[in-house]
């Protein structure tokens, strides 16, 4: 009971918080180096809440796309070939780390939001693909086979019965990408990016740590709210399919 | 009628199927029996294009099944396999109502037809229709398995295996069922098995193959009197040979007048039937009656030993 209704409590408090900050102020004030300054105030939590979120976004939904498509592919008789070559393209997005990603694309991109989102996009890569193909790859031969009896065309045999029977792997892989680019996006605001990342780094320069506490909490809430919430709908979907719990 | 000619497969210079040839009755059940690797799994799967033949021809009422579209032959022939292959994450209902809604049946006409697939494999659509795969019992999911193969009306039904992972007596019911069922719709099966019990039980026609050659075609009687080769007379037990035939005969057209003692027997069952009762009861002749139509009539027809015996004998 507790642990199904945590997701929602700490959500109720995000929304809580970055609508009337200023509740919380008594809470973080034994934090504050200057009484002044408790809740960040430079921008709106609001704004770099949903700044934050957008970036993740910009990052994972095209990486999701890609993984899911080459897993897709690369999971059928005429795509295997190209098994090694994925592997390699989105292995190279996990070995190269999001902060060398900024380094190294500052110079073309320029400062702001698209370092960041490059970086995003190649560490999410590898989660989301290994699950779809571990999901594509492990498909029950038989319904696969009886679908093809029973006359579907190869799409509606992609969509109607390989996808759904799939989606609870891939979904895993999407959650543990989206909950890694939660808190990675927090180092984009050292190359400018809008995030809240720049709540952490404030709080680091003038040394206020309930300017860090609250970059730092917030953050951590919203990637336990999407997991639980993602976590949910999986398990949903399984026990539908009667698929055990991978 | 189903016409299959010359058809062949070729794996690595082998010849898996080895040209093939058999025709298939409208509303007749040809069972093809053999051991694992004989190619009787893919002479079925030539049928419906699930493997590409090498040689020969498939003709359903004439027409070649290369001129037909693919997707198209497919929906014309109901395919059921060992595991029964429903989907998992579509209800029951929806299963059976896989091809229907692929030929673009109307919505009411599907949900009918839904209905009386249900209903004639015992299953309650109020109470099975909404359940998913996975809460049925093994035996209740390959019935689904065969409603869905039959809900379009297909010209064929194509069997793999289909009773292997049930146990012994929901085997039994099912082979029954089966029978029942193919009677009611007229169907046309093609049934893939290794025992040859089932295919005796079943089979209007049965094929024997062996090295992607089919050595013996004919009919149940035949198969077991007159086996064409060693291998084929291996598969019937030498010891069961005079009960598998006894089996295959009923008793009805043999019966003499006559009085005997004891619980009767009915008139349809097989001489093999017969000759169990007599063992288990220690009697030399059986009262005949048919308990339905006249329970309590004087029992003037019997079946005695000697005749059994006599019609069990090798010819």
């Amino acid at each position: 009971m507790m642990g199904r209704l945590f997701p929602w409590v700490l959500g109720a408090m995000i929304v809580l918080f970055l609508a009337m900050p200023q509740l919380f102020a008594p809470l973080l004030r034994p934090f504050a180096s200057n009484p002044d300054q408790v809740i960040y105030d430079r921008a709106s939590l609001m704004a770099l809440t949903s700044a934050h979120l957008l970036l993740v976004a910009m990052g994972i939904v095209p990486a999701a796309l890609l993984a899911i498509v080459m897993a897709a592919f690369v999971s059928r008789p005429g795509g295997a070939d190209f098994l090694p070559l994925s592997r390699v393209i989105v292995n190279i997005g996990q070995t190269v780390p999001p902060v060398a990603v900024l380094a190294l694309t500052v110079p073309m991109l320029g400062f702001g939001t698209w370092p960041t989102v490059c970086a995003l996009f190649l560490y999410g890569l590898l989660p989301i693909f290994e699950n779809a193909l571990a999901g594509f790859s492990t498909l029950p031969q038989s319904v696969v086979t009886s679908a093809r009896a029973m006359g579907m065309t190869s799409a509606q045999i992609f969509w109607r019965v390989e996808l759904p029977l799939a989606a609870p792997l891939v979904l895993d892989g999407l959650r543990l990408a989206l909950v890694i680019a939660l808190s990675t996006a927090t180092i984009g605001s050292t190359v400018a990016a809008r995030s809240l990342g720049e709540v952490i780094i404030a709080g680091l320069t003038v040394n206020n740590q309930a300017y860090l506490l609250q970059g730092g909490v917030l953050t951590a809430a919203l990637a336990l709210v999407l997991h639980a919430a993602l976590q949910g709908l999986t398990n949903r979907m399984r026990r539908k399919t009667g698929r055990p719990l991978a | 009628m189903i016409e299959i000619k010359g058809l062949s497969k070729i794996y690595n210079g082998e010849r898996v199927v080895d040209h093939a040839d058999m025709q298939l009755e409208t509303g007749t059940i040809t069972v093809i029996v053999g051991t694992s690797g004989s190619g009787k799994s893919t002479l079925l799967r030539m049928i419906n294009r699930l493997i590409d033949a090498d040689e020969g021809t498939v003709l359903i009422d004439g027409q070649d099944t290369r001129d037909m579209g693919l997707d198209a032959l497919r929906r014309r022939i109901g395919y059921v396999i060992q595991d029964h292959g429903l989907f998992p994450h579509w209800t029951v209902a929806r299963n059976v109502a896989t091809v229907p809604k692929l030929l673009g049946w109307s919505a009411p006409d599907i949900k009918a037809r839904v209905r009386e697939m249900l209903e004639t494999f015992q299953l309650d659509p109020d109470r099975y229709g909404p359940r998913f795969p996975h809460e049925l019992s093994g035996g209740q999911a390959q019935r689904v398995g065969v409603a869905r193969a039959l809900a379009a009306r297909p010209d064929m039904l194509l069997m793999d295996e289909p009773f292997g992972a049930l146990d012994p007596v929901i085997r039994a019911q099912a082979q029954d069922e089966l029978r029942t069922v193919q009677k009611q719709f007229g169907a046309t099966v093609l049934m893939v098995t290794h025992d040859m019990a089932e295919a005796l039980s079943l089979g209007d026609k049965i094929a024997v193959m062996n090295a992607g050659k089919i050595v013996q075609i004919g009919p149940p009687e035949e198969i077991v009197t007159r086996p064409a080769n060693p291998f084929v007379r291996s598969l019937i037990a030498a010891t069961d040979r005079p009960f598998r035939r006894l089996a295959l005969i009923g008793l009805e057209d043999h019966i003499v007048s006559g009085t005997a003692q004891g619980p009767a027997i009915a008139p349809d069952a097989s001489l093999a039937d017969a000759l169990s009762q007599m063992i288990w009861s220690g009697r030399d002749a059986l009262p005949v009656v048919d308990a339905q139509t006249a329970p309590d009539a004087p029992a003037h027809k019997i079946i005695t030993l000697r005749d059994v015996l006599r019609l069990g004998q090798a010819q």
